[in-house]
């Protein structure tokens, strides 16, 4: 058997995202040693793509934002089936983790008063968005990614070692989560530039892994979005909720074929792009959903106005949650008004002057020109929905992202759920990274204070369960080439798992999945373990086939259509569902979907809403029971 | 448009390796790194290479294409004619680990080295005050994606490893370059950009500017304004007080 690399620490975070970082810096923070996993170079990690902002209510462009409203528009977005405590945290705390990273050295844009700017989108009521330009993200994972080295600077000056306490492990995967009885253990993985074995003894883990996209043919994720978090989590007995919900963002490019699916920020609309079929009409107007009437402009006269006078006019419904944009852009293609490649148009240079368009969207001017030789200041974009974003994620406790079933196993980030709902708005998710990172890496930090002397402990035998496991696909004789197999599988959710479902094609879904775990079986890397990328997908694919399989089963079971799952054979929104979650666990080797009831939102915060509002989502009896909860 | 081109991939370890030719399919509208991706699905799946976003966002897929320093998903395979062979060669100025990945772990160590933000004490988080036109020129800065292209082509590093220990490279230089201008910033970066991190080793050749797949202008905006202050800095104390109080324009 191949050696094994040894560590142990107090904390090991898995992922350097927003998430994972902010994490680490509090569990570095309360003086434990803790280690940072990730599968890319340190400052890689797939927040680094986020472009169009981070979302909190500061006010420091309109003062009527506050947390109330940010609070109001989350649940709106995720059609109230968000857990309402991780919404209320988040709007609550959000603008004290973005003021924290300028004290770190993030230079945000500024508004005249020299406060950070913020910028307007789908969803979001008041201009909410601090952003840099388009590349907020990278301002984000730099910012973090400093503030870490600086932690080691003043680890090197106080111990003479600058990774005495806090340790990056980059270029690292892990493959299991290990457990003694039922509390987490360690980590266990394998070092990509060697393909040694590595174990992290650690008793508190807190995973930030990510996202799913790259279960989907179509995706604006980069490689490491193989749900492995979340696979991680199932396989250590915890449970997935709300995995349903995948958010195709209305606007991926289409052309040329090689960059399909990449992003095209939702600022482009928030900052005046309109979309156009192939006849040239703002199809927008003519998808305005019921519950969001009021709320959006009806005349392309008015939306026009409320760029600059957004306080008597309504905002255009290019500005609708992304659920809504994706639908209606999906339903103008499949009716034969898309553009030349099987997109539509989003048009920014009929209201925008060319150096006004460089300056407020440099990256998605550099991206158009140079991958597919458009100049946006001039010419309309062809662009069409791409899977961004998954709802669904680890079930955890709101208040220390605790994650269900499994002690010392925590989750922030994409790759834990409740907060968003059914639908994520933009912006949404940077802020959520950093509230929850926080909260995870405390919830670490307390759950290993209470451990004292009784810290868990790892068995040789579960070492060689997980190495025997790794190893697999080096020593198979079976044949099958990892990167069809990966294909293969992102046609199936594509056409069957994809933005709008049927019972008989989830149905269908589920059987090839079935098919596709004997191929995994059977899939052999040539080659040696050292940075061996076909070994490193066999290994990732069962990770994607895992959670594909989570939202396949649970995308059949949900009866009716809401934010990030449309049913065609159930187009409505049903008020009786709202009150359910869907959540996940593995049984013998088999994904269990089953109900669960939703936590009831405490009665101050439904009186944040209107009546009439509530009446959209809910059922009677409950409106009657908050009717009479208001009165006493 | 499925056309076929033809590569030459350098393939190895840190102990031997060798320019490697392939015939692969390429189609319409793709860029070098798609290619890459299809001879690792279709003829060598253990091909080693290092990527992340593949939309010029993350900086992790650098390697030297015909010999230019380059990041393979911004290149596009129309850039060349049918008939030209395709070289990719792992960076050179790092160590090779294998194929197209090498060791950059150099430049997380300079990194270390650069002093952190350091943010004036009687100011709580949300009392930050600054004019978008302060902030403008150390954001420049900050559109870095440490893709370290710009590290790999200076001459003073690229076939000199005896020069790593005191240069921090262009990367860095903008770093210190972005603190100084930062206008919160409360530390002397301009003497220890010399002192410490060997600005004075760079002669202006601009290399490193030319590389940058963030067009940003390392030398003229970042270098060139440091040796000045150095020397401002370096024969004048009273002048750098100054400079720190009250920002002058224009330099
Ligand atoms: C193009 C694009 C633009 C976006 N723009 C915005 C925006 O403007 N505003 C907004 O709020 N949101 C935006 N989002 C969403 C947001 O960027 C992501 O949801 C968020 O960055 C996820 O962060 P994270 O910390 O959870 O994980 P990630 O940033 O995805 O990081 C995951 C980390 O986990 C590591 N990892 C994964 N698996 C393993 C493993 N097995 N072992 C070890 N390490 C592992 C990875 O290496 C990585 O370091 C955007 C997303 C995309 C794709
Ligand atoms: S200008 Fe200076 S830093 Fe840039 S490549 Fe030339 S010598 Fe190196
Ligand atoms: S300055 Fe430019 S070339 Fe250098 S690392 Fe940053 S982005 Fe790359
Ligand atoms: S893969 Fe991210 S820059 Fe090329």
């Amino acid at each position: 058997m191949t050696a094994i690399e040894r560590h142990s620490f107090d904390v090991v975070v898995i992922g350097a995202g927003g998430a994972g970082l902010r994490a680490a810096v509090e569990a570095r923070a309360a003086g434990l040693r803790t280690a940072i996993i990730c599968k890319s170079l340190f400052g890689k990690a797939h927040t680094v793509m986020a472009e169009g902002g981070i979302a909190a209510a500061m006010g420091n462009v309109n003062s009527k934002d506050n947390w109330q409203v940010h609070f109001r528009d989350t649940m709106r977005g995720g059609k109230f089936l968000n857990n309402f405590r991780m919404a209320e945290l988040h709007a609550k705390e959000a603008p004290d983790r973005v003021w924290e990273l300028e004290t770190w050295g993030a230079l945000f844009d500024r508004t005249k008063e020299g406060k950070i700017s913020q910028r307007n989108f789908g969803g979001h009521e008041y201009p909410r968005l601090a952003h840099v330009g388009d590349r907020t993200g990278l301002e984000l994972i730099r910012t973090m990614q400093q503030a870490i080295v600086s932690l080691q600077q003043k680890d090197a000056a106080e111990f003479g070692d600058a990774e005495a306490r806090i340790k990056v492990f980059a270029e690292t995967t892990i493959t299991e989560i290990i457990k003694d009885g039922d509390r987490a253990a360690g980590a266990f993985g394998y070092v990509r530039e060697t393909g040694n074995l590595i174990l992290f003894e650690a008793p508190a883990i807190v995973i930030a892994a990510g996202g799913i996209g790259k279960s989907f043919k179509v995706t604006s994720n980069s490689w490491e979005g193989t749900g492995d978090g979340h696979a991680l989590a199932l396989k250590a007995g915890s449970k997935l909720v709300d995995m349903e919900f995948v958010q195709f963002h209305p606007t991926g490019m289409v052309w040329p074929p090689s960059v399909r699916g990449i992003l095209v920020t939702e600022s482009v609309r928030g900052d005046g792009g309109v979309l156009r079929n192939s006849e040239g009409r703002r199809f927008m107007f003519d998808y305005i959903p019921e519950v969001f009437k009021e709320k959006y402009a009806q005349s392309e006269e008015e939306g026009d106005r409320w760029y600059a006078d957004p306080d008597n006019n309504r905002r255009p419904p290019e500005l609708l949650p992304r659920d809504e944009v994706a639908r209606a852009i999906n339903s103008e293609v499949k009716a034969g008004r898309g553009s030349p490649h099987g997109g539509v148009f989003l048009d920014v240079s009929t209201r925008l002057a060319p150096d006004v368009i460089k300056k407020k969207l440099p990256s998605m001017w550099h991206q158009f020109k140079e991958l597919a030789d458009v100049d946006i200041t001039t010419q309309a974009m062809e662009v069409g929905p791409t899977c961004h974003y998954v709802m669904g994620g680890i079930l955890v406790d709101p208040d220390t992202g605790a994650a269900a079933g499994v002690p010392g196993l925590f989750a922030a980030g994409e790759s834990a759920g409740g907060m968003h709902g059914s639908n994520r708005l933009g912006g949404n998710s940077l802020s959520d990274l950093l509230v929850f990172g926080r909260r995870a890496g405390a919830g670490a930090v307390a759950y290993f204070q209470s451990l004292g002397g009784n810290v868990p402990k790892v068995t040789d035998a579960s070492i060689t369960t997980a190495s025997d496991h790794a190893l697999a696909p080096l020593r198979n004789p079976g044949g099958e080439n990892p990167y069809t197999i990966q294909a293969d599988l992102q046609q199936v959710t594509n056409d069957l798992v994809g933005i709008i479902r049927t019972k008989s094609e989830l149905e269908e879904s589920l059987g090839k999945l079935k098919g596709f775990r004997a191929r995994l079986a059977n899939i052999t890397c040539p080659g040696g373990s050292a940075f061996n990328s076909g070994w490193h997908l066999a290994l990732d694919l069962e990770n994607m086939l895992l959670v594909s399989d989570c939202i396949a089963h649970a995308a059949l079971i949900r009866e009716e259509s809401r934010g990030g799952h449309t049913r065609e054979d159930f187009p409505k929104m049903s008020a009786e569902w709202r009150k359910v979650n869907l959540v996940a666990h593995v049984e013998n080797g088999e994904v269990v979907v089953e109900k669960q009831a939703l936590p009831e939102m405490r009665e101050e915060l439904l009186n944040l809403f209107d009546v009439e509002e509530l009446a959209k989502y809910m059922t009677s009896e409950e409106l009657t029971r908050h009717s009479k909860g208001a009165n006493a | 448009m499925t056309r076929t081109a033809k590569f030459r991939v350098w393939r190895g370890d840190a102990n031997d390796g060798a320019l490697k030719d392939y015939n692969i399919e390429v189609n319409e509208g793709e860029v070098v790194l798609d290619v890459i991706h299809r001879l690792q699905a279709t003829q060598t799946p253990d091909l080693a290479v290092r990527w992340n976003c593949k939309a010029g966002k993350c900086g992790s897929c650098s390697a030297e294409i015909n010999g230019r320093p380059r990041l393979m998903c911004m290149t596009r395979m129309n850039t060349f004619t049918d008939e030209e062979t395709i070289t990719v060669t792992p960076l050179r100025a790092f160590p090779v680990i294998r194929d197209l990945v090498t060791d950059v772990s150099f430049n997380y160590k300079k990194a270390l080295e650069v002093p952190a933000f350091s943010g004036p004490a009687n100011l709580k988080p949300g009392e930050y005050r600054m004019e978008q036109i302060d902030v403008e020129r150390s954001q420049e800065f900050r559109k870095c994606i440490e893709c370290f292209l710009c590290q790999d082509t200076c001459h003073v590093i690229r076939d000199h490893e005896e020069n790593k220990e005191a240069f921090a490279g262009p990367r860095f230089f903008i770093r210190l370059a972005e603190l100084d201008m930062h206008p919160l910033d409360t530390l002397d970066r301009k003497r220890a950009a010399q002192e410490k991190h060997g600005l004075g080793m760079c002669n202006i050749t601009k290399c490193c500017t030319e590389v940058c797949p963030e067009h940003i202008r390392i030398t003229d905006n970042a270098i060139i304004p440091m040796k000045e202050r150095v020397v401002d800095v370096k024969y004048d104390p009273a002048r750098w007080l100054g400079s720190k109080i009250r920002r002058r324009e224009g330099l």
